[in-house]
């Protein structure tokens, strides 16, 4: 069986196509979406991507931790078992330019991305996985602090 | 659910009918012959200690005044402080158990019962439990923050404990501040170590992985750095103890010593493993050795289905009876066992088939004078603290009242530290962390480095003094006070409000997240402005290492300019909707 470090060594060389996305996001990205990125609100970057509101299902998880240990480097992991998904994003609403990330998933790829995201403070964060019925999403606030004092 | 007053009662009254129990509980037991008699129970003994902090030697401590419980923790253990305490868990006021477990009193009390606490009395007491009941179904179980608090733990690198902890027996440990030493080690600790070091939730990450860390870490496929959990043969049961590390180590401490592993609460992993347990490996009893803090234990045992027991640690609650938390039919009992050596909890459990039938709890404070001290241990902590003798038992001042840390807002020793920072540095305002350890120091007594040490003995102590705006202090006030009063358990953080030196607020623990704090004024009344600078110092950050002298030599200079210590101003905030709340000294 193929141990974590060796699949790990393989994205890294290039040998997993789903690895891509996560390592070198500008080369598997088929289509930069300027405008989205460059939306200074979640609403924006949205309605730039999507033509309807996505909505959420339990299709949809998301792993991302309750409180961030390092805001500049949050890891978010999406993954969906909704069938065709053909492009994941995720948005951190209080950014100043909330969408974070866009993978596009070629046909017949696992749709399970992870990567880490840059948080300046407190905020939901929100994936949303597009499918030719739809955006889907689901969501989760993630907190970041400059830490309390240890008992 | 908390057990109060009446629910314990009752408890009491079924288990003397149904014989489950032995007659215990404080107000039972009058004037017993032997205090530390306890009867045995059961086919299982769970010894428990947390939180020493390094205290080898017995110590004065004094308990919370203010210990404010938020949302559906108010008003339940831990947060219950003084008379309100006492009642909750039936103890005599004025008795040996109320100086142990609440701060009334605790000038005259201390003069009377003495101190508290060190290994060579433990080492009696843990012995005398483990005989009486048949070492082989005996676990003596260390909830961490065993290597940090003193100043030999700080030279040592913690060995010290290491060695201690050997002597004294420890089985399994789990950790916190242990992670605030290099990773390498803490490594090098863990492996000096006779026990087993537990942590579900210490992930390494993918970085560190791909950079060769496979060659150490437990499982690579969970990715667990330590082994999670530990099953034993006791009393004809099989006994399974999961390790759960202090959840937020790299947000409260510096991530800078262990850059390759990740700390959180992990609850879905922590149900995949009692699952497994329970299914797949023949386990008849479950219990989590935690360190999440009892807030987080409470919140764990009502969201995780299947654990027996979960023996706590990190927020320093001393509590005599377990929390009961039901959850899916299934009762998980949630113990807290206190800091700096003063406790140690003996949970006997009757476990059957696959079930725990019944249990006996005690919680025993540790009373040194009680406790004849154990020659070996006596021995082992005068070899390890002969090397730096010289340095701690400089006397540099005398008291001239208790100086404490612990409570929510600011201690009388915090003071003393915020002063000597103001004075260093010149400045109008200092922060100092709001800890839960450092021991206490009674009136009139000499002041000597070992107890300053005991205050500030991280591996971080550096000071500095630099200009922050108005907006930027009321930032950090704001940050701490949500990572104390967040009603929900699981973004707390544990730990007490920063200390401040120089400046007042007003508080608010129940308002949201940015808006509990305001009224910021500096001693001399002249309001905080948001865009105005002010001269800041402190020591302790979390982020990049300071420049400045270490914090004991700061106060130990301090201390030697005054001579005699009294606290002249205590700052401490106005508390708004505080009143009539069982966590607050009215």
């Amino acid at each position: 069986m193929m141990n974590r470090r060796s699949i790990l060594k393989a994205v890294f060389t290039g040998g997993l196509v789903a690895g891509m996305g996560v390592l070198m996001p500008r080369v598997a990205l088929a289509a930069w979406s300027k405008a989205a990125f460059e939306a200074a609100s979640q609403e924006a970057a949205m309605g730039a991507l999507y033509s309807a509101d996505p909505s959420a299902s339990a299709q949809v998880t998301m792993k991302a931790p309750d409180i961030a240990e390092n805001g500049a480097v949050v890891p978010v992991s999406v993954k969906s078992s909704l069938a065709g998904v053909t492009s994941i994003a995720i948005f951190v609403a209080n950014n100043p330019q909330p969408l974070a990330a866009q993978f596009n998933i070629p046909e017949g790829t696992m749709a399970d991305v992870s990567c880490r995201i840059r948080m300046g403070k407190t905020s939901q964060v929100t994936a949303v996985v597009t499918t030719a019925s739809g955006e889907f999403s689901a969501s989760k606030e993630v907190k970041v602090t400059i830490g309390g004092c240890g008992g | 659910m908390s057990t109060s007053r009446r629910d314990f009662a009752r408890l009491m009254g079924i288990a003397a009918v149904s014989g489950v129990l032995p007659s215990q509980g404080y107000a039972a037991q009058k004037k017993p012959a032997d205090f530390y008699e306890v009867p045995n129970f059961g086919n299982a003994r769970l010894l428990h200690m947390t939180d020493c902090h390094g205290q080898l030697n017995p110590v004065y401590f004094r308990e919370p005044s203010i210990n404010l419980g938020i949302g559906t923790a108010y008003g339940k253990a831990p947060h219950v402080v003084g008379h309100k305490f006492l009642d909750h868990f039936d103890i005599v006021p004025g008795s040996m158990e109320a100086y142990a477990f609440t701060y009334l009193n605790f000038e005259q009390a201390a003069q009377e019962y003495g101190k508290v606490g060190g290994f060579a009395h433990l080492k009696t007491l843990v012995d005398r439990l483990r005989t009486s009941y048949g070492s082989e179904n005996t676990l003596l179980l260390d909830g961490g923050d065993t290597w940090q608090g003193s100043g030999i733990n700080y030279k040592s690198r913690g060995m010290d404990m290491v060695r201690a902890c050997n002597l004294l027996g420890v089985d399994m440990m789990t950790g916190h501040w242990e992670f605030t030493y290099h990773q390498q080690e803490v490594l090098h600790n863990i492996s000096q170590f006779n026990g087993e070091f537990l942590a579900q939730n210490v992930l390494i990450t993918e970085d560190a992985l791909f950079d060769g860390a496979d060659d150490y870490i437990y499982d690579e496929d969970s990715m667990r750095v330590f082994k999670p959990y530990s099953i034993r043969e006791m009393g004809g049961s099989r006994v399974a103890i999961i390790g759960q590390a202090f959840p937020r180590v790299k947000i409260a401490n510096p991530a800078r010593f262990v850059p390759d592993w990740s700390f959180d609460i992990n609850g879905e992993m922590m149900q995949e493993l009692v699952d497994d347990l329970r299914q797949n490996q023949g386990v008849d009893a479950v219990v989590v050795l935690s360190h999440n803090g009892m807030d987080v234990d409470v919140a764990m045992a009502q969201r995780v289905t299947g654990i027996d027991a979960i023996l706590g640690g990190h927020t320093h609650d001393g509590i005599p009876a377990p929390t009961q938390v039901k959850n899916n039919g299934h009762t998980t009992l949630v113990c807290n066992v206190g800091s700096n050596g003063k406790f140690l909890g003996v949970l006997d459990l009757d476990i059957g088939k696959g079930k725990v039938n019944g249990f006996s709890y005690r919680l025993l404070p540790v009373f040194s004078e009680l406790l004849p001290a154990n020659p070996e241990m006596t021995a082992l902590i005068a070899a390890e603290r002969a090397p730096y003798a010289g340095w701690m038992d400089e006397e540099l001042a005398v008291a001239d009242e208790v100086l404490y840390r612990r409570g929510n807002f600011n201690g009388t020793f915090d003071q003393v530290i915020c002063d000597a920072l103001r004075s260093h540095y010149d400045a109008q305002i200092s922060l100092s962390p709001g800890f839960r350890w450092g021991t206490s120091v009674l009136q009139g007594q000499t002041i000597t480095m070992e107890r300053v040490l005991d205050q500030t003995a991280t591996t971080y102590p550096e000071t500095y003094a630099r200009d922050m705006t108005g907006a930027e202090l009321k930032l950090i006030l704001e940050d701490v006070a949500d990572n104390i009063f967040n009603p929900e358990p699981y973004l707390q953080s544990g730990g007490d409000m920063v200390r401040l030196g120089g400046l007042d607020y007003r508080c608010d623990p129940l308002a949201a997240m940015g808006s509990r704090i305001d009224e910021m004024r500096l001693d001399n009344g002249t309001v905080i402005e948001a865009n105005k600078t002010y001269r800041v110092a402190g020591w302790a950050t979390v982020g990049a290492r300071s420049e400045g002298d270490d914090i004991w030599d700061v106060v130990a200079q301090h201390l030697r300019d005054q001579q005699e210590v009294k606290i002249d101003k205590l700052n401490t905030p106005l508390l708004l909707n505080v009143a009539g709340n069982p966590g607050y000294k009215a």
